[in-house]
């Protein structure tokens, strides 16, 4: 008996270090969107490498992916309309479907269980259940003239709820899915023209909505009631004409560090900070070219800004405490992205045209590695999994 | 759409009436190099307009959805942006000459 039951537990032991041996954690992986091509890499951030690549996943030219609250699944918004989700542990497509005819972006609800896709056309946002991709909600966007609006900024609220502004419509909406059935629809008409992007802040309390169509910032604070859109930064182009916009500010990782954040100003080569208590400009950043992102450090010491065409060669660093760049480098032919790792300890450039991801330390700025990837655009960690808004 | 509906109503008739303001070439422009052109198209104006041309944020460049403006129009669009869209011009960066060899392959639908 006492034989049997020791030849049972090394029995045991061999089983369990064997699938110890299979068994990881997916807090160091990330996706890279290789727009080109329609697949992601999927790269492991500790060892600084790719680890898989999924394929046949449609047109990724403005591709974003947000992840499950248990970061196993990614699940990757692409342009076509087509949503699909990955099993990042398998390294593999679990399902895909065509939600739309043009998508411009998602989010995840903060219980994990809804997807939202924005959309261009039909216009409108869907919602769809994480686990099955079966359709909860279909919301669309149509402005006081009756036509369907594109929808832009579409963000995740606290209690179950999304946040989203109407191109052509003007307006930002709020779809509140903290009942049963139904959502409910919160509308703020009139924000002004033409909002290209928009974001909320970490802390999930404010949605900025950045104005294409006017100079200006649409300013919206989540814990008032009722919701009242405010414009801050009003004619910040001073009357002077814009120099010509060849890529669109996006909102997504803008600067919040400190006491300021540091939003875009269109058509013009600088970044502008504003007080994070009363919205007021406090400065005035010169920057290389036009930003297209500004990434903030997790900690909030430096953030990382990229630029519009033609002048996409460039990364700019800028100090959170002199608010002045410090380090100004060329990582190559056409910088789309920057992903930090979770507590801020390297950053990751996508370089489209040299096919590379590049790897730099963020304290010394000095280039540690770098990554083959095909034609790379936006850079993903499941460490946004944690976050508000991403 | 509304703002953009009533620039799209009149700016045809625009282009109508100076497109041929570019049709006659600069005799010292550099040669064209349809590889860089099409890698243009296809990286930057796809931001906007999608890698497969199908539109986005602005509107499709199919050959169908072209087939409305003639070549000499669409490089004037090119060039000059469209008011009051995020379209903008692309004069500092291009010649008049590749204006017109975008106009003419996204027209006849033969963007490698």
């Amino acid at each position: 008996m006492t034989r049997w039951f020791s030849a049972l537990l090394v029995c045991v032991a061999m089983v369990a270090s064997a699938s110890a041996a299979e068994v990881r954690g997916t807090g160091a992986i990330g996706v890279v969107i290789e727009r080109a091509s329609g697949s992601v890499l999927l790269v492991d951030t500790v060892a600084r490498a790719s680890i898989g690549r999924v394929e046949q996943l449609g047109d990724l030219s403005h591709a974003s992916v947000v992840f499950s609250p248990d970061q196993r699944y990614a699940f990757v918004f692409g342009r076509d309309g087509g949503l699909s989700k990955i099993d990042l542990l398998a390294g593999a497509l679990v399902q895909r479907i065509v939600q739309g005819g043009n998508a411009i972006g998602g989010a995840i609800s903060d219980d994990g269980a809804l997807i939202a896709v924005s959309n261009y056309e039909p216009g409108g946002v869907r919602v769809f259940d994480a686990r099955t991709l079966s359709q909860v909600a279909d919301i669309p966007a149509l402005g006081p003239d009756g036509r369907a609006s594109k929808t832009v900024g579409l963000v995740d609220l606290p209690g179950r709820r999304f946040m989203y502004a109407l191109y052509d419509a003007g307006e930002i909406w709020m779809a509140d899915f903290s009942g049963e059935g139904a959502p409910r629809v919160e509308k703020l008409p009139g924000i002004g023209k033409l909002p290209y992007d928009g974001n909320v802040t970490p802390d999930g309390r404010h949605y900025l909505a950045g104005l294409f169509g006017e100079d200006g910032v649409v300013h919206v604070d989540l814990w008032q009631e009722p919701l009242r859109a405010r414009r801050i930064l009003d004619n910040y182009g001073r009357g002077e004409e814009r120099l010509p916009v060849y890529k669109m500010p996006h909102l997504e990782g803008w600067g919040s560090a400190g006491d300021v954040m540091l939003l875009p100003a269109i058509g013009r080569h600088e970044l502008i900070a504003v007080d994070k208590q009363d919205f007021r400009e406090v400065a005035r950043i010169p920057t290389y070219g036009q930003p297209v992102f500004a990434v903030v450090r997790p900690g909030g010491r430096h953030v990382w800004i990229n630029f519009a065409h033609p002048l996409n060669d460039t990364v700019d660093v800028i100090d959170t405490m002199t608010m002045k760049v410090v380090h100004r480098f060329k990582p190559g032919p056409a910088v789309l992205h920057m992903e930090f790792t979770a507590r801020g300890h390297e950053v990751w450039v996508s370089v489209r045209d040299a096919n590379r991801v590049q790897i730099y330390d963020a304290a010394t700025f000095a280039k540690k590695a770098e990554i083959e990837a095909k034609a790379p655009s936006g850079i993903f960690f499941t460490a946004r999994a944690t976050r508000i808004g991403q | 759409m509304h703002a953009n509906s009533s620039i799209w109503r009149w700016w045809p008739s625009a282009i109508l009436t100076f497109g041929l303001a570019v049709a006659p070439a600069a005799a010292s422009e550099r040669p064209l190099d349809p590889e860089k052109l099409t890698h243009l198209v296809r990286q930057d104006c796809g931001g906007c307009h999608g890698l497969t041309l199908k539109g986005g944020l602005g509107k499709p460049l199919t050959a169908e959805h072209l087939e409305q403006w003639s070549r000499d129009q669409l490089a004037f669009i090119i060039l000059n942006g469209v008011p009051g869209t995020p379209m903008p011009g692309w004069r500092a960066l291009m010649s008049e000459d590749e204006a017109r060899w975008i106009a003419d392959v996204l027209k006849r639908g033969t963007l490698r």
